[in-house]
């Protein structure tokens, strides 16, 4: 509730007539430059998309749609299709949602409604750590400590109870797309939970109040009060973290098995759009090779801003949805 | 601290700033930029000829071949460095000649993981098949024939290759190329191909790792990586049919035995003579052959020569095979050709 205007909330009259009159000029200018800088923005994703459909024009011409839908990437025949590729970001990044959004959104919840103070902020740093950590050094440890034990231990038991689906046939490698979607999942995680804590924590206490008033458990409190009331803000966290999750590149390419082949089986390696431009652009000396990449480039491109504004969409729906009085109220 | 203290502070800092600025403007800077294989002696080189001619500084950015092609191309360095000669193709973009000159050479090693590792042999014709898809297992009858003696396990080989587009690759598809012609109509030469099967690892580390962790995998990693890291790697059979271990002296003699032309665009895979590793291959700097700029250029050649004679005296120490003698004579001939 904004504060009562009072005589004793107004500044002194003296202070009042020492200030300039207000001519409005800095008002102005302020709003200009604040415009200017947000165009700016807007102009440099344009910029980007251009440079990417510039540099790659020569294969959109020469591949068309066909670029899309193949799954042939031969460097010395100059044939390319992104095919495999699309497949492998997609379907590493989801297993990295899977995985990160109810880790991440549980020790959200944990730290902002059961946590006893002393322990919060000692595991808001180490998450806050976790997000500095390199992703090559992330890689690293991928290929030497992770990898190893996923294939001892992990992947030999997800086999043996759910290896009738074909997600979890084949031989076991230990690179492979779940493995992919597994080191991502550890790089998401951080943004996704700081941001739904931040959320959390913006719910109002009468929130929490008013359920605690109408007899409701500790769990109903956090369900009805806490998570619905902060649904959208999770998600767009959420969306935060998928668009990390499409973009991880160092760390992926390190564990991922780097093959461009669709397979069922998630023990089986894959590719991402990020891996491939990250592995094959210093090398690359023929010019379609290299707009092939480039165009691989401006596919990804496509693919987060299609996956943000799906989001918006959403966010959209979601609000219509949200009719309870206690969101309305807020 | 008071305000004219302050001040004094700032113009000490901003003319030593001036002063340092100064001497190294009066220093010439050699740009260059390419490839990452020799990028540790290339360093190594240029640290040591600071001392040699503390006028010059060198400043190489390894961006990988690709990269120095087109920059050296575009003009905007002045020498580039490439793990692959280049094409007729590219070669017809620049705007002027390109002399190749080649530094030093380095091999492919067949690094495997086996239990106990026990010394491998294998010729051509099973690395191919290997890679191909079509020898599976370890006890295959091939490789059972190349090593009597030895029982390998009823397991399947796990092939893994490089990821990144890579000088090694490309000389190990060169030598695949030659060796196999299914190999060659179905995959061919280049710093990245598509592979007919196995795991792709970024980087020598990431081969090695795979490789060091996969029981049954097999992989090819640069000779210099395979010694550093004390992985067991096999004997390959040459082309005059004896059995080679890899290794800096047996890389020169597989230099010395290629087939060099005129512009030193030569593939040293799969070369005659009794000691010669077959999967080898050298790395180039790559130079216009009219210089721009005469005291630059003139410097650059010195420069060559150095490396040429001294540099490659350092080459062994780092594991690179240097040039043989006579291959050096014909380089250093025509380094002095170069027109300023």
């Amino acid at each position: 509730m904004p504060m009562a205007i009072t005589p004793e909330t107004l500044p002194a009259r003296s202070t009042i007539d020492r200030m300039a009159p207000p001519s409005g000029v800095g008002d102005k200018v302020f709003r200009w430059l604040t415009l200017a800088i947000a165009l700016a923005v807007v102009v440099l994703v344009f910029l980007v998309g251009w440079q990417l459909a510039r540099g790659s024009s020569l294969a959109i011409q020469k591949f068309g749609f066909r670029f899309l839908s193949t799954s042939t990437w031969d460097p010395v025949a100059e044939q390319f299709g992104a095919l495999p590729f699309i497949y492998g970001t997609a379907v590493s990044s989801l297993i990295a949602l899977i995985i990160a959004v109810p880790l991440s959104i549980a020790t959200a919840v944990y730290l902002t409604e059961l946590a006893p103070r002393w322990i919060r902020q000692p595991i808001v740093s180490l998450i806050e750590m976790l997000a500095a950590i390199p992703s090559v050094i992330l890689g690293l440890w991928g290929i030497f400590v992770m990898i190893p034990w996923l294939r001892e231990h992990p992947f030999p038991l997800l086999k043996k109870v759910l290896g009738w689906t074909p997600l979890f046939s084949g031989p076991i490698y230990g690179v492979s797309m779940l493995a992919g979607g597994i080191i991502i999942a550890v790089m998401i995680l951080p943004i996704i939970t700081s941001v739904s804590r931040e959320i959390l924590r913006s719910v109002p206490n009468l929130q929490r109040e008013a359920a605690y008033a109408l007899g409701a458990t500790r769990w109903e409190v956090t369900r009805i009060a806490v998570l619905s009331y902060a649904k959208r803000g999770l998600f767009g966290a959420v969306i935060l973290g998928l668009g990390r999750a499409l973009g991880e590149t160092m760390a992926v390419t390190m564990v991922i098995g780097n093959t461009p082949q669709i397979r069922s089986s998630l023990f089986a390696p894959g590719y991402t759009l990020a891996s491939v431009i990250a592995n094959e652009f210093t090398e690359a000396t023929t010019d379609v090779y290299l707009q092939a990449l480039f165009e691989i480039g401006l596919v990804l491109f496509g693919i987060t801003i299609l996956a943000n504004l799906l989001a918006q969409l959403l966010l959209k729906t979601m609000g219509s949805s949200l009719t309870t009085p206690a969101v309305q109220g807020a | 601290m008071t305000k004219l203290h302050r001040l004094g502070r700032k113009f000490l800092g901003l003319s030593l700033a001036l002063g340092l600025s100064a001497t190294a403007s009066a220093q010439m800077t050699i740009n260059g930029a390419g490839a990452t294989f020799p990028y540790p002696i290339y360093s190594k080189w240029f640290d040591e000829y600071a001392k040699v001619d503390p006028s010059v500084r060198f400043n190489y950015q390894s961006i990988g071949s690709g990269g120095g092609q087109k920059q050296i191309t575009a003009q905007t360095v002045d020498f580039g460095a490439s793990d692959g000669p280049m094409s007729d193709e590219n070669l017809t973009k620049a705007p002027a000649k390109i002399l190749h000159i080649p530094t030093v050479a380095g091999a492919d090693v067949v690094a495997y993981n086996l239990p106990g590792n026990p010394a491998l042999k294998l010729d051509a014709d099973t690395i191919a098949a290997i890679f191909l898809g079509q020898v599976k297992k370890w006890n295959d009858p091939k490789i059972a024939a190349l090593n009597p003696g030895t029982n390998f396990p009823d397991q399947e080989i796990v092939v893994v290759h490089r990821s990144d587009g890579s000088g090694t690759t490309y000389i190990w598809t060169d030598y695949l190329s030659k060796v196999s012609p299914v190999w060659k109509q179905k995959v061919g030469t280049n710093t990245s191909v598509n592979w007919p099967t196995g795991l792709g690892g970024k980087g020598n580390e990431g081969v090695a790792g795979q490789v060091k962790q996969t029981p049954g995998a097999l992989g090819y990693v640069e000779l210099i990586y395979a010694i550093q890291n004390k992985m067991p790697y096999a004997q390959v059979k040459n082309s005059a049919g004896n059995f080679v271990k890899p290794s800096v002296e047996s890389i020169t003699a597989a230099m010395a035995t290629a087939q060099v032309p005129d512009d030193f665009r030569f593939s040293m895979t799969n070369a005659p003579g009794n000691d010669s590793y077959p999967i080898a291959g050298a790395t180039w700097l790559l130079i216009y052959e009219q210089q721009k700029d005469a005291t630059k250029g003139k410097k650059l050649v010195e420069f060559l020569k150095w490396a040429l004679t001294k540099g490659e005296e350092m080459a062994k120490q780092l594991d690179y095979a240097p040039l043989p003698a006579e291959l050096r004579a014909r380089v250093l001939k025509r380094v002095d050709e170069i027109k300023m």
